[in-house]
């Protein structure tokens, strides 16, 4: 007993020994995603990386910490969360000519404090069975009638949804994205509910005939055994090409300004931006690399090339909260 | 002031620091966000709110009060068995009920497939089936989970009834079910009251559920306004809303106790049942007690376990035992910590003679309404705050502290012991107020100071309860995930944040093994407790 209270006890306030040569990186994408490309930078540089991995609250947690911060990166799966650190003034630029060779300037913070890592479309699948490709289709005719009760998505809130939003904020003003919002939610087949995986599976089903979901997820589950299905029953259409182009999110990365390895942490960031870990991004986890000329998982590259909406994001992200409001305006979720 | 006045004062603020910082921030202007929700969807979410407890209170009532009269007072096929079966579902974290009855019950789930294929239907328009994914399916879940806290309580408190009362009332003419409701309820309405606080708030916490059915809660509110609008100071201001629920029901809880100041001669328990069920009777308690399990507990549990069978490969991992080990030390640090503050709270409690006396264990209560997140956040805003002010001190020496309190486990585990001491109280103040003051008397003019009353008299007559809350707040731990994701140290995985990783991406087959092993830990303090019960009766 005596025994047992005395490991608890030391497991209370001793933080754990870290080794010299070491990267403190907050998460916000799931473990499972980055741990192949974090496992390849340590057998490589034989530098160790620590993850804290949480959906929610990690910005507020490096505020709080403040310059005693273990953290020396924020990885993130949207642009918004890139923007935000930054706004907190929580970030320090990037210095690398490496970086800036390898990422083009329209996916780079112009002062360097954020870099784009990964890009993914925002696509609208159709059924195969009651719609078809739609060619020339736009996110503005998602608000046609002629889809009334035939819209899936997940919440108008998730970070996807809401970047879609501001980009038609952005190109529209607000009054036109209300009307859309309010003509949109008047299409949908049910409220808002589960992640981009589970609208395919509602147009599968039969529930509707048209979802909104993020280009990898298409990959992701042609190669999952039971998702297969669901994905092999619809179209994966990218918006707006006749016009300005599909609306891109990235995930990213920023270094902490107070970041204790600051030199490993570029390293990482380094190492994250060139050839072997964007193809891995690309292999893995279907998306597009930012890196140009990195090779696409051969799926991805099926699904042909398209255009991309050239809108800066940091100037997307100017909408964001007017778009958030319209959203609660227009009860979207309820 | 006295000793343990100034023991309970300072428990009582400590555990309510994080709340006092999160009401600062509340006050710190910015209520245009505010105004704005209120004008468009809070009100929605208010009305969500009061329905989803509402429903979650009466459906537990509904499953529980009959489970927990038939296990105390009546002897039916299987009763051994159901009297701890019961409380199983417990240790199934809402989440993964709900994800599970998700998949078995929508439109490509086995059921309406098998419906289908039955009637000969072919789409949605051709049949009607319930929606789960609705404010109705999130009070069937969370009801499904929470009852177990209802029935323990209330089977509890009948056992420690005198049977007495209840033959006198047979004696008056009183059939079974009137003397149910005439006597057994009224007197064990204390009890009851406290449960279903406990179930509320629980209830007001639950984000990931709520979440998954798409059903806006004031929890979603303090969620949006916090990561969507940036607006700390608006979730705060939320908070302080759902707050006021749980001030509302505490002193719901309190006003009935005042009403119910029955102490018992003696804490025997009944053992012998009072009532043999034979024929039909029978067979309906056991059917009715085998329904419930089935749904609750081994239905979701089979299919677990199916999941764990068919993606074994991928979701296998060498981990665990160190994550099951990692959760465990948790939980014990907490359950023991929080089961000794409440201990001493609620002693002040009853000797304390202003009118102030339980004003402590009313503040060390109210971490339990506030959603994970929120609560980790607010346990962050004073130990940051703390390990800044050690850093400064510090500044001119060679030791730096660093984040000392809020980079380590003792950060989670603070916000564990904040977010359910409200349980241990609960559980230990409802069995107190059944021992008779006249043997704190006894015990006095027997010349025992307090400390050797506390531990020679209260201590051993309270060790049910002690063990009930204990039990109650270890599961919780094992299951808890929010405050856990976002506090814990580097590379630091607990069972439930490493499930988390993958529902988070709704792929709970990968996390079926990590979602059993909680179950399975959380069975062995359930049997333990159960086990010492019965040795302690007999």
């Amino acid at each position: 007993m005596k025994r047992l209270l005395a490991v608890l006890f030391t497991t209370l306030v001793c933080t754990p020994v870290m080794a010299d040569e070491e990267v403190n990186i907050y998460s916000f994408r799931q473990p499972f995603l980055i741990q192949p490309i974090l496992d390849k930078f340590t057998a490589q540089t034989g530098i160790k990386t620590n993850v804290v991995f949480a959906k929610k609250g990690l910005i507020e947690r490096v505020k709080r910490e403040g310059k005693h911060s273990r953290a020396d990166l924020v990885l993130t799966s949207n642009f918004s969360a890139l923007i935000q650190l930054e706004e907190l003034e929580l970030t320090q630029s990037i210095k690398s000519d490496l970086v800036t060779d390898n990422i083009p300037a329209a996916f780079r913070d112009p002062q360097g404090d954020w870099v784009a890592l990964t890009k993914r479309v925002r696509n609208v699948y159709s059924s195969k069975e009651r719609l078809g490709e739609l060619k020339g289709l736009t996110y503005e005719s998602l608000a046609d009638p002629k889809y009334r009760g035939k819209i899936c998505t997940r919440s108008g809130k998730h970070p996807y949804n809401l970047g879609l939003v501001a980009s038609m904020v952005a190109h529209h003003g607000e009054a036109y994205t209300k009307q859309w919002l309010l003509d949109v939610k008047a299409n949908l087949a049910r409220k808002p509910q589960g992640n981009d995986r589970a609208q395919v599976k509602a147009v599968k089903e039969g529930l509707c005939d048209l979802a909104l979901g993020n280009s990898y997820y298409f990959g992701k589950m042609l190669t999952d055994e039971k998702q297969k299905a669901w994905a092999e029953s619809v179209f994966i259409n990218f918006p707006n090409q006749e016009n300005r182009g599909s609306h891109l999110n990235v995930s990213g990365v920023v270094m902490t300004k107070y970041a204790k390895n600051s030199a490993n942490a570029l390293k990482l960031i380094e190492f994250m931006s060139a050839d072997e870990a964007q193809s891995m991004y690309a292999s893995v986890n279907m998306e597009y690399p930012v890196k140009p000329g990195v090779k696409l998982s051969p799926l991805v590259e099926s699904w042909g090339t398209f255009k991309e909406d050239a809108l800066a994001l940091s100037e997307i992200a100017k909408y964001r909260p007017v778009a958030l409001r319209l959203i609660d305006e227009v009860k979207f979720d309820l | 002031m006295s000793r343990w006045q100034v023991i309970a004062w300072s428990i009582g603020v400590c555990l309510s620091t994080p709340l006092a910082f999160l009401i600062f921030e509340s006050l710190q202007g910015d209520s245009e966000v505010f105004s704005h929700l209120w004008d468009t969807v809070l009100w929605d979410y208010i009305s969500n709110t009061v329905l989803l407890i509402l429903g979650v209170i009466t459906l537990s009532c509904i499953i529980a009060l009959p489970l927990g009269w038939l296990a105390a007072y009546c002897q039916f096929p299987g009763r051994r068995f159901f009297e701890w079966a019961m409380m199983l579902p417990l240790a199934m974290p809402t989440y993964i009920i709900a994800y599970i009855y998700t998949d078995l019950l929508d439109y490509a789930g086995p059921v309406q497939v098998a419906l289908r294929n039955w009637f000969g239907w072919h789409s949605p328009a051709d049949y009607w089936f319930f929606d789960i994914r609705t404010l109705a399916g999130a009070i069937v879940m969370i009801a499904l989970v929470l009852y177990p806290y209802l029935y323990l309580i209330f089977k509890t408190a009948l056992r420690e009834q005198s049977f007495k009362l209840v033959q006198a009332s047979q004696l008056m003419g009183l059939n079974p079910t009137q003397s149910f409701f005439k006597v057994s309820l009224p007197l064990a309405r204390g009890a009851v009251v406290a449960a279903l606080a406990l179930i509320s708030m629980e209830t007001m916490a639950d984000f990931a559920t709520v979440h998954y059915f798409a059903v806006s809660t004031l929890t979603t509110a303090v969620y949006d306004t916090w990561l969507g609008y940036y607006s700390l100071t608006a979730a705060a201001k939320i908070s302080g809303i759902m707050l006021l629920f749980l001030f509302v029901s505490l002193l719901l809880e309190r006003f009935s106790r005042k009403n119910n100041t029955v102490h018992e001669r003696q804490v025997s328990m009944n053992e012998q049942a009072l009532y043999r069920l034979s024929g039909k009777r029978a067979w309906l308690a056991t059917a009715y007690c085998t329904v419930i399990l089935l749904i609750a507990f081994v239905l979701p549990v089979t299919i677990l376990v199916g999941y764990a069978i068919d993606y074994f490969e991928q979701a296998w991992s060498s981990e665990f035992f160190v994550y099951a080990w990692q959760s465990l030390q948790i939980a014990i640090w907490v359950s023991v910590v929080a089961v000794l503050l409440s201990l001493l709270v609620v002693f002040y409690q009853r000797i304390g003679s202003n009118a102030s006396k339980s004003v402590p264990g009313r503040f060390a209560s109210t971490g339990y309404a506030l959603p994970g997140t929120v609560l980790a956040i607010a346990v962050l805003l004073p130990l940051t705050l703390l390990d800044n002010k050690l850093n400064q001190w510090f500044a001119n020496t060679d030791f730096e502290p660093g984040l000392l309190l809020s980079g380590s486990i003792f950060a989670m585990v603070f916000a564990y012991i904040v977010r359910f001491y409200a349980i241990a109280h609960g559980a230990v103040e409802s069995s107190y107020v059944r021992i008779s003051p006249s043997l704190d008397m006894a015990s006095q003019s027997m010349g025992k100071n307090l400390l050797q009353t506390l531990s020679l008299v209260h201590f051993p007559l309270l060790r049910r309860g002690i063990l009930t809350a204990a039990l109650l707040v270890f599961i919780e731990c094992m299951k808890e995930l929010p405050a856990a994701l976002l506090l814990r140290p580097f590379n630091y995985e607990t069972l439930a944040t490493h499930v988390f990783q993958y529902v988070s991406d709704e792929q709970l087959e990968l996390a079926s093994i990590s979602a059993l092993f909680i179950v399975l830990v959380g069975l062995v303090p359930l049997y333990i407790v159960n086990r010492s019960m019965e040795q302690h009766s007999s």
